[in-house]
């Protein structure tokens, strides 16, 4: 995979189009996208990544195959050097909560965040302190997305799980709290759980 | 197990209230039966847990069952998706004012809100609801799986007319044998038990392991033992206080007419009874069985319009009667003068029935004796009445078998049938022993003031125990599920609420200790004159 975390303190991409359930942000390198379902922040407004695509900078404009004579994958992009400009990488967050005088809100906030607007990807102590309570999952599982819902909260929960000690005692309450959420809609939860571990 | 079980989730006053039981509680340890308290917003319910349940938040997780072989998956559904309910039928209240804590517990008229908490009875609720061990209140027994005493108030008790059923071999006797103690130390009452099968007395017998103690083991000066069959209690080593003879002269036709299944007789001759008894006056048996074949006899059965047939019907009845060895021309001793002396001396009379324990000596000699002495006691009492004196002391008669006495047919002739239907209003109450409560009459069984109940399994007997009570079919569930043995299910008069439970020992040395030490005040003196007596 070639993405690398970078410094803490790295912004890794720019809003370019915000709202208030979500904003879409553009990488700052193509292909740096972070990973379904990390938690990533702009001031004090944190996303959730859902979904990411990379394309071509110009709507309408399909890229074309460059590599028939090139002998790997690699070689397309070093024998063009512009298509790093002509390619952009793009991510969707939505936003999960926000933060107000040292204290987590998991609702929306009151303003969205700003177009330029710098992304940090959160550390695992900030990931941590977020996850302390579970009520950004009942914004993913009623938040219209561009994937399935049960795709993104079982990312999310896998990730989160890493920056707990007991990850397993973390998925048990978050498994609670989402069965308490989907109690009429088993299957779903099912689907869910299975894809936690 | 922690002590909170769950919050209150639906509630109804009629069909009683579910329960879903909190995470670490687990399903398995609830039991029918148990006691729960609900801490409602102004006052405190007394229930008991009448069905528990596996719920699910979505049907299809019964359709499709999850990978429970996943311990994340069983750990996640369990108490979220899937959990335990229980139904808890409310019985009592206490208010929350110091008012209505001073009046103690009342009958359930409202239900709690929304998301009470519901926790494990404990020991002091128990105690709150059934009180203490004190001078009305004996201990008969434990609620099933706790420790508390479960006190019973007998002077409320022998108030009413009061019944014990339960399959045979369900501990009838030895719960019947606590309660007559328990009645004889601490109520005012005097017992007069018909002790078909000699099991009161003297000693009794055990299923299990040697014979237990009687009433008179235990009770020397309180107790006198009487016997029909002499020779009988003289082979088992009982020292009776008197043998009982029946003279002809005392029969009335109405014992006949009670005895009429038993002897095989017709309605014709029953009606031949009543006018050979106006004939003859009270030597009717005597001359009925002297009477001869011949001109003569014909002559005097037209005049009273008597058929043959019917006449020898009656008469091969009278012999049944005569050949039972008890009975004599004329009785020596007035049995019932005796057995008033000593019930006014407030000593309790078992009345033993030796070998005659087929049912025509036992319906006879019981309807007999009880009929003359409730008659004495009808007038001494209004007697009492009249001069402003006080009434004899309250009797309680003991019968077992008591279908046969209280059936429909018969309850209307028999004395019993009147001591139940008019209760204590001659100080006379009845303490029915039965194993088919079905049998006995409807207007009988909703007299009786306190039912206890161990195993039934006749889905007659039930509903004919249970008739009238409310929250009857929760209490149906409670009964099907005794145990076979040693537990019991009490409800009405004498009970705030209705009670699962298991009867204390009886039959070991210390058993016999506790028995008769609970009814006196302790002194350091009767403790020790008690430790010899075991020695």
């Amino acid at each position: 995979m070639r993405f690398i975390i970078k410094q803490a303190r790295d912004k890794i991409a720019e809003i370019i189009e915000a709202s208030t359930a979500q904003f879409i942000a553009q990488s700052y390198e193509l292909y740096e996208l972070p990973p379904l379902g990390s938690l990533v922040k702009t001031g004090d407004i944190y996303g959730i990544v859902c979904h990411a695509e990379t394309a071509g900078i110009e709507p309408g404009r399909r890229p074309i195959a460059r590599g028939r004579d090139e002998a790997s994958e690699e070689a397309v992009y070093q024998s063009s050097p512009q298509l790093a400009k002509l390619l952009r990488s793009e991510f969707t967050a939505v936003v999960a909560g926000y933060k107000n005088g040292g204290k987590y809100y998991h609702y929306l906030p009151p303003q969205p965040a700003r177009i330029h607007a710098f992304i940090y990807l959160c550390q695992p102590d900030e990931v941590k302190e977020f996850s302390q309570s579970f009520g950004f999952l009942n914004i993913l599982v009623n938040a219209s997305l561009p994937v399935p819902n049960g795709e993104v909260i079982a990312a999310v929960l896998r990730q989160m799980s890493r920056a707990h000690e007991d990850s397993r005692s973390f998925l048990v309450g978050a498994g609670k709290e989402l069965a308490n959420l989907l109690s009429a809609d088993f299957l779903r939860l099912k689907n869910i759980l299975g894809r936690l571990q | 197990m922690t002590d909170k079980l769950g919050i209150v989730t639906t509630a109804s006053l009629e069909k009683g209230v579910d329960v879903r039981l909190d995470v670490p509680v687990s399903v398995e340890d609830m039991v029918v039966g148990r006691y729960v308290t609900i801490e409602g917003q102004k006052r405190r319910f007394f229930g008991m847990i009448t069905d528990v349940r596996l719920g699910v938040t979505d049907e299809r997780l019964a359709v499709s069952p999850p990978d429970v072989n996943d311990p994340f998956i069983a750990e996640v559904l369990n108490g979220t998706s899937t959990f335990g309910q229980i139904h808890v039928t409310p019985m009592l209240t206490i208010g929350g004012d110091a008012k209505s804590l001073l009046e103690g517990p009342q009958p359930v008229k409202t239900i709690p809100a929304h998301f009470c908490p519901v926790n494990l009875a404990s020991e002091r609720d128990m105690e709150l609801v059934f009180g203490k061990e004190d001078p009305q209140r004996f201990h008969i027994g434990n609620p099933l799986d706790m420790e508390t005493k479960l006190c019973l108030n007998l002077v409320e008790f022998v108030k009413r007319s009061n019944g014990i059923f339960g399959k045979s071999g369900t501990g009838k006797t030895f719960l019947t044998r606590i309660l007559l103690i328990g009645m004889l130390q601490k109520s005012k009452a005097v017992n007069l038990i018909f002790d078909m099968h000699n099991e009161y007395g003297w000693q009794g017998t055990s299923e299990s392991g040697p014979a237990v103690k009687g009433l008179k083991q235990l009770f020397q000066s309180k107790v006198a033992v009487f016997t029909l069959d002499e020779e009988n209690s003289r082979r088992r080593g009982v020292s009776t206080d008197f043998v009982v003879k029946i003279g002809y002269d005392e029969i009335e036709p109405e014992d006949i007419v009670l005895l009429r299944q038993t002897l095989n007789l017709t309605e014709p001759a029953v009606e031949a009874v009543y006018q050979l008894r106006r004939r003859f006056g009270k030597s009717w048996i005597q001359n009925t069985l002297d009477i001869e074949g011949g001109e003569d006899t014909k002559e005097l059965l037209d005049s009273m319009s008597i058929h043959e047939s019917t006449f020898q019907n009656l008469k091969r009845g009278l012999g049944t009667i005569r050949r039972l060895p008890f009975i004599e021309p004329h009785a020596p001793v007035d049995a019932v003068k005796t057995i008033i002396e000593h019930l006014d001396r407030d000593i309790n009379v078992v009345l033993e029935f030796g070998r005659y324990r087929d049912i025509t000596a036992y319906v006879l000699v019981a309807n007999m004796l009880a009929r003359r002495i409730y008659m004495q006691y009808q007038s001494r009492t209004e007697k009492a009445m009249a001069e402003g004196a006080a009434p004899p002391h309250p009797l309680v008669i003991t019968i077992e078998e008591a279908h046969k006495f209280l059936n429909p047919e018969v309850s209307g002739q028999t004395i019993f049938g009147t001591i139940a239907r008019e209760m204590r209003k001659y100080n006379v109450s009845l303490l029915v022993i039965d194993q088919r409560p079905s049998g006995i009459d409807s207007e009988v069984m909703s007299q009786m003031g306190t039912k206890i109940t161990c195993l039934l399994d006749n889905e007659r007997d039930i509903d004919a125990v249970l008739a009238g009570v409310s929250g009857k079919n929760e209490l149906k569930s409670v009964l099907a599920r005794l145990a076979p043995k040693q537990q019991a299910l009490i409800f009405g008069h004498a009970v705030p609420m209705p009670v699962a439970f298991q009867p204390r020992e009886y039959g070991s040395a210390q058993s016999y200790k506790d028995l008769v030490s609970s009814g006196r005040p302790r002194t350091e003196k009767a403790d020790k004159d008690i430790e010899k007596l075991w020695e």
